[in-house]
């Protein structure tokens, strides 16, 4: 078998990882220059991901053997055009979330940027490396990097957020376990941790019960570590109390990457014929699915922080992507991938709001959020776009998503679906359009009541500096772009991606 | 014999294992005081950990070193099933290291709350969040 090796799928995890242990002792010696080295680390890893992007297109996956040694002894790393997406869609929101985070870290935690830079690119490091790594075990490791990184991220700020923080600690810690257990098992019935290894041995032993009992632990591992719906408990505490710029980089990254991984092991590593057919685990979690939509969006309405709001909307958009997974068809399975990376994308552009709005007003509670079209007119343009693109009015990308998604459930016959996913749809109308109406249009002001509030002539247009606007301008024009170009992600990405044995 | 008893002792891993997992997550669920919670993360990740190297377990094998297995005098033939497979033990070490980790990172974050908080007692810590706001 002709195989394409290349250095790039190891490069865009190496670029991180060495700047993340480099800034400490820069720090020391000069520390205005750690902002920017980060920053340059960022977008090489970002333009590394580009290029092996292009290279995938032209042919076909990458493979990079550590140390030289050939799999399945030496551990891979592999980029196919699912993983090239996720590359891309991870380094480039980590860039922009970066030059974002410059300003808010300042106010928000102003003695802890050097702590911070350096953790940001180990999460980096452990996201980039759990999408490109082909090894069970090495997969492990980079899922505990992601995770370690990211409860140190979400308590740097201190306040509620540390207990937030070690909720999430133990049960990160439980999902990472059973996984881990999941790969003994694996381990202990094939002896081998390649996942292309994997998938030429496993089918032979589907009727095995430690393969059974590997892949059930597995997917309630992956399951709590995407806090799917009912084991999110840890999700929406350790989001809405985080500082602004982790909020945006976890809530856009970190649940999505975990989805990858049951998107990889179920339909790659595993075939679907087990994984769908042999024993209904993709139906249960289509079921879940539906569930965790409905449910984060109630939970959603219910809340007047705006953050905490943000983030139980975050456990139904989870559910879009696992119901998606869980059609196990092509619509479903393009749509799960699409909404996936418009989810990353819209879930980022509203805590970025968030972030600006507590960056000038300090405000959280959304009933507070008096006129701030006029103070703020491009953070609120911004939250508007997201907001769209949440409920799916086209031609944001969310509408493109949420449409491959009912194709899916048409196509499984499932009508129960269809009807979960539009009322979804409109239960987000609900908690978004809320925010919408005291941004645009308070009471005070149809009513001619306006009380201690001032007249909208009377506010002074205040919005956040522009290294702050740019990037969330940047997070708007991919939620548009993705869906204007949604032929382009699909055919290019998802297609060429898609498991050999869905259904049509 | 008994059938259970065979049962136990023919799967004494995998027993030993679900035992401790089981303490393991008592201690996370049951207990209110957070380092007890963390005591009970331990255990539930040491019981995964034994249970991986268990696999390697092999009755009269010896460590994976070949003696004079350099040089000339090379012994060319080896037997596997003389040798216990080091690969579980390997991936157990650094699954120990991403333990310590993890622990250190909880310790971190214990010393954190205590020092604002004052307590470690999950019922007055959510009481003394939700009386500050």
């Amino acid at each position: 078998m002709n195989v394409h090796q290349s250095a790039l799928p190891v490069l865009i995890v190496l670029i991180p990882l060495v700047t993340a242990f480099t800034l400490p002792v820069l720090g020391l010696w000069y520390r205005p220059a750690v902002f920017p080295a980060a920053l340059t680390a960022l977008v090489f890893a970002c333009g590394a991901s580009i290029a092996a992007a292009r290279e995938v297109m032209v042919n076909g996956p990458l493979h990079y053997y550590m140390g030289g040694w050939a799999p399945p002894w030496g551990i891979e790393f592999r980029i196919d055009s699912l993983s090239a997406l996720m590359l891309l869609l991870l380094t480039v929101i980590t860039v922009l979330v970066g030059i974002y985070s410059k300003r808010s870290v300042l106010k928000e935690i102003p003695s802890k940027d050097v702590p911070f830079y350096s953790v940001y690119l180990l999460m980096v490091t452990g996201l980039v490396g759990l999408v490109s790594t082909a090894d069970m075990f090495n997969l492990y490791v980079f899922l505990e990097i992601t995770s370690l990184s990211s409860y140190a991220l979400v308590s740097i700020g201190g306040g509620a957020a540390v207990v937030s923080a070690f909720r999430y600690v133990i049960l990160g810690t439980v999902g990472a376990a059973f996984y881990l257990l999941s790969v003994g098992y694996l381990y202990s019935v094939t002896g081998s941790l390649n996942m292309a290894d994997l998938s030429r041995i496993l089918p032979g032993l589907y009727e095995s019960n430690a393969v059974l009992v590997a892949f059930a632990f597995f997917v309630v591992g992956m399951s709590i570590k995407m806090a799917l719906f009912p084991m999110h408990t840890w999700l929406p505490g350790a989001y809405a109390d985080a500082p602004s710029a982790v909020s945006a980089l976890v809530a856009a990254t970190s649940t999505k990457v975990a989805a990858y991984v049951l998107v990889r092991v179920m339909f790659f590593v595993f075939e679907p014929r087990f994984s769908v057919e042999m024993i209904p685990v993709a139906s249960l979690l289509a079921w879940m699915g539906a569930v965790a939509m409905v449910l984060g969006s109630v939970m959603a309405i219910a809340q007047t922080d705006f953050k905490r709001m943000l983030a139980y909307s975050s456990v139904a958009q989870i559910g879009y992507i696992v119901l998606g997974v869980g059609l196990a068809n092509t619509m479903g399975f393009t749509g799960g991938i699409l909404h996936l990376v418009n989810h990353a994308f819209m879930k980022c552009g509203l805590f970025l709001v968030a972030g600006a709005i507590v960056y000038r007003t300090g405000l959280r509670t959304i009933s507070e959020f008096y006129l701030l079209s006029v103070k703020m007119p491009w953070t609120a343009a911004t939250f508007t776009v997201c907001a769209f693109a949440m409920i799916g009015i086209p031609p944001m990308g969310g509408f493109f998503s949420k449409l491959y998604l009912i194709l899916g459930a048409i196509d499984a016959g499932n009508w129960t679906f269809v009807v979960v996913i539009v009322l979804s749809s409109v239960l987000a109308l609900a908690y978004l359009g809320n925010v919408l109406r005291y941004m645009y249009f308070p009471e005070e002001l149809t009513t001619g009541r306006v009380g201690g509030r001032p007249v909208p002539e009377a506010i002074k247009r205040d919005d956040v500096p522009w290294t702050m606007l740019v990037p969330m301008l940047a997070v708007a024009a991919g939620v548009v772009l993705l869906g204007l170009f949604n032929g382009e992600v699909v055919g290019r990405f998802i297609e060429p991606g898609m498991p050999i044995g869905l259904e049509r | 014999m008994d059938p259970v008893l065979d049962f136990v002792i023919g799967h004494f891993n995998t027993v030993t294992y679900i035992t401790l997992m089981m303490i393991g997550f008592y201690a996370m669920t049951g207990k209110t005081n957070l380092v007890k919670k963390l005591v009970g993360m331990n255990i539930f990740q040491w019981s995964i950990i034994l249970f991986v190297v268990s696999l390697s377990a092999k009755r009269g094998a010896t460590i994976p070193i070949v003696q004079g297995g350099h040089g000339h005098d090379a012994a060319p033939v080896l037997e596997a099933a003389q040798y216990v497979n080091p690969l579980p033990h390997v991936l157990m070490l650094t699954a120990i290291v991403v333990g310590v980790a993890t622990t250190g990172v909880a310790l971190a974050l214990l010393l954190r709350i205590h020092k604002q908080y004052g307590t470690l007692e999950e019922d007055e810590l959510l009481a003394k969040i939700r009386g500050s706001g």
